[in-house]
């Protein structure tokens, strides 16, 4: 325990340890808070999810961050809804087989530019004879717009944006824009500022019948991370990253450098015939490409992020990693302390497990946080050549869908930017580390 | 006899491609003597003579590859895992190196602990116990102060008696100690070699002691073995070595001790000519002969020199005393 003080100790000492430290330490908090605050079932039901529970969010949306920047206005959505806000809704009397109900959607508009979508959702509640529903869209400066006059069913969306009626009507612009815009901007077309309202009259035919609706106003940025082509919320995926990038680079990590030295440590020791199967499988191994294999077993078997983890770490036992320890060992297996320990009868297994690996624990452990980073890109390469798990949302697979959209050509970058700047985070924190873990730990590097 | 070791032989093979080999280098060739509990010895020699094999060998750390090691009377050639740990419990090992020696990873308690924990000394206040005792009687005191050390922490004194406590912590019969101070600054070499002797006297240890320096010998030992080329040469009570020894390479050796005396500043010692002999192929006939002053034609360059007994326990390898055996 005090040789982890004295380590930590000396690690302070190096301000790229510290940094290290911090982000990793603020991965793990993530990936904890995530863990806590979204179950992994609620992840992949919401990563999975259709419009039923994105259908509230804007296509596409930058992060309403942006918003912060001088000279940037980004419309946010706007959501008014009847069922939520009853007081928005006024309820006639059941007269002469019939009643009319007014709702008033109102809400106040204050950006110059248009939003990007416009629809409403009604949904109603009848035995046979289905309500009837007139709407009309009241512009700040006392303009009256008919949107649509129709029968509506229990559910019914209207996607105002794309009806052809509508925009014929508005002057061959879309809803968003005609619904919005300034008479008076001439060619600069910008938008009116000011109060809406969306005045719906329903007319029900059953004493219990009823109509909600639900006006959404969709802007152009969303959220911390913005959403993608099927109005997900980026967030999910780039919280929920953490944990897999986390989990996957440190059990791969683990998993090969563990087993690797052992194998090394045992071949050494024993020597003969086991020496050289070890080393010829190592060799055989070597020459065999990883990312093939993997490209392989993702194609025919399973893309699995569990069986991905298991091959990675099944190719990654015999890898080059096993020659430079068996190098180390060599020399260590020399040492007279060791000659001493025979001689006072450890046996074999003590002396590989308590005087030849703790030996070269100092050289492995900066090797292990650097190996890290290095499976979160393999993880994340592997998700770009559509290899990823196909319901786990990862950083990778928020990449390969970017990439598969053409996000860059058409201006989402931020779609890229989020999940690689959280994956360079990730490797720039365990390098950090790493370097300054091995210059604790290899004084012979200090100074250079 | 605590240990009788006979005409062993420890070889070692050069390299062997397939079924060729090419051939042995053959660091023991024949040796043989007793030790008697409680007794200490000397083996001393020049560099590449055989000595480390010769420890090596005794320890079981090298399999030989002929001849018979004894120990308690029962023999070590072919030893079972039981006779194996009960023989390593027995032995105690003292290396040249004390730094080497210590796992530099283990803390000075656990260095100590570990032979405890191997040969199964359960009790945790028993294991505690011992080394407190051992680390008193090296005088490494106060005890409390060395136990969480790590061996980059102590002086290379304190490295050696760590060494020797851990060879002394499970009480065994014999210490093979192999150029014990021969790495140590020379003003703590005699501390350690009085330290050993004290140990060897209060236990009835049987140690042997082995050594290129003639000068330390004097502290230590009751007997000397000197070794040449894989052999014992000759034998004999230290007073009566050092007084009239009788092999001319043991004569030589005398000749070399360094005697720091004004009058000797101009004079060059005389020392033997030429090279150590080569292990790969050893001179036929007596192994000196190539070296010696007194070489015999036709006698030391074709036959092996016979065991001459002079009595009074001092044993020669050398044509000429056969005619004083007795």
């Amino acid at each position: 325990m005090s040789r982890f003080w004295n380590t930590a100790k000396q690690l302070a000492h190096y301000p790229s340890a510290v940094v290290g430290l911090l982000i990793i330490l603020g991965l793990v908090v993530l990936a904890l808070y995530c863990l806590f605050t979204i179950p992994y079932s609620e992840a992949i039901r919401l990563w999975r999810g259709g419009e039923d529970i994105w259908g509230d969010y804007p296509k596409n949306a930058m992060p309403a961050w942006v918003n912060i920047f001088p000279g940037v206005d980004v419309p946010v959505t706007i959501k008014v809804d009847s069922a939520e806000t009853p007081e928005t809704k006024d309820v006639g009397e059941f007269q002469d087989g019939m009643r009319v109900t007014t709702i008033d959607l109102a809400f106040d508009y204050r950006h110059g530019d248009f939003p990007a979508e416009v629809s409403i959702f009604f949904t109603s509640t009848f035995e046979s004879s289905r309500p009837f529903i007139s709407a009309v869209w009241l512009t700040p400066d006392g303009r009256e717009i008919r949107i649509a006059d129709e029968a509506i069913g229990r559910t019914h969306s209207m996607r105002l944006s794309g009806n052809r009626t509508l925009q014929r009507r508005l002057g061959n612009q879309p809803a968003e824009v005609g619904f919005f815009l300034d008479p008076n901007s001439g060619d600069q077309q910008t938008a009116l500022k000011g109060r809406y309202i969306l005045r719906i009259s329903a007319i029900t035919f059953e004493e219990s019948s009823a109509v909600d609706a639900k006006l959404v106003v969709y802007g152009k940025a969303h959220g911390l991370a913005g959403t993608d082509d099927r109005r997900r919320d980026l967030m999910v995926a780039l919280l929920w990253g953490a944990p897999i990038a986390l989990a996957f680079g440190f059990l791969a990590a683990v998993g090969t450098t563990v087993t690797t030295m052992l194998i090394a440590a045992v071949g050494v020791w024993f020597g003969g015939w086991v020496d050289f199967v070890i080393q010829r499988l190592t060799e055989i191994n070597l020459v065999l490409p990883l990312l093939p294999i993997l490209i392989m077993v993702g194609t025919f078997y399973s893309r699995s992020i569990w069986i991905m983890l298991g091959c990675v770490i099944v190719f990654g036992i015999f890898s080059s990693g096993i020659k430079t320890y068996r190098s180390m060992f060599l020399q260590v297996k020399e040492s007279p302390y060791i000659e001493a320990a025979r001689a006072y009868g450890a046996s074999n297994f003590r002396i590989i497990f308590v005087y030849m690996i703790p030996r070269i624990i100092p050289v492995l452990v900066p090797q292990f946080v650097t190996l890290i980073p290095s499976y979160v890109f393999l993880e994340a390469t592997l998700s770009v050549l559509g290899l990823g798990d196909p319901v786990l949302p990862t950083w990778g697979k928020v990449l390969s869908a970017a990439n598969s959209q053409g996000a860059l050509y058409k201006g989402y970058y931020y779609w890229v930017l989020e999940p690689s700047v959280l994956l360079m985070l990730t490797g720039l924190g365990f390098a950090m580390l790493g370097f300054a873990l091995d210059r604790v730990f290899n004084p012979r590097l200090r100074g250079q | 006899m605590l240990l009788s070791v006979k005409d062993l032989r420890t070889w070692f093979e050069l390299r062997r491609y397939g079924f060729v080999r090419v051939g042995h280098v053959r660091a023991l060739d024949g040796v043989s003597f007793d030790l008697k509990p409680g007794e200490a010895v000397a083996v001393v020699g020049e560099s590449g003579c055989g000595k480390s094999t010769l420890a090596k060998t005794i320890l079981g750390l090298e399999p030989p590859t002929a001849g018979e090691v004894r120990f308690d009377g029962r023999n070590l050639g072919k030893p079972t895992r039981e006779l194996l740990r009960w023989y390593r419990a027995r032995v105690g090992y003292v290396q040249q190196d004390p730094y080497g020696a210590l796992p530099p990873f283990m803390s000075v308690k656990r260095i100590l602990e570990e032979p405890l924990i191997i040969n199964g000394v359960k009790d945790r206040h028993e294991r505690q116990r011992r080394i407190y005792e051992a680390l008193t009687q090296l005088k490494l005191t106060p005890v409390e102060d060395f136990l969480n050390k790590y061996p980059h922490m102590l002086s290379g004194g304190q490295q050696q008696r760590v060494v020797i406590a851990r060879a002394k912590i499970l009480e065994p019969k014999l210490i093979v100690a192999d150029e014990p101070v021969s790495m140590l600054d020379a003003s703590v070499r005699v501390e350690i070699l009085q330290l050993l002797r004290e140990l060897q006297r209060e236990y009835e240890l049987a140690v042997i002691y082995i050594t290129h320096d003639l000068s330390t010998v004097r502290y230590f030992s009751e007997r000397i073995f000197v070794m040449y080329g894989g052999k014992i040469i000759e034998q004999a009570q230290m007073e009566d070595l050092l007084a009239d020894p009788k092999h001319p390479y043991t004569e030589a050796l005398l000749r070399a001790i360094p005697d720091p005396h004004p009058k000797n500043a101009e004079t060059m010692r005389e020392v033997p000519p030429g090279e150590p002999p080569s292990l790969l192929n050893p001179p036929l006939g007596c192994r000196f002969h190539p070296r010696c002053s007194k070489m015999i034609e036709g006698l030391c360059d074709q036959t092996e020199p016979p065991e001459v007994d002079l009595g009074d326990q001092h044993i020669v390898g050398c044509w000429l005393y056969t005619d004083q055996q007795s």
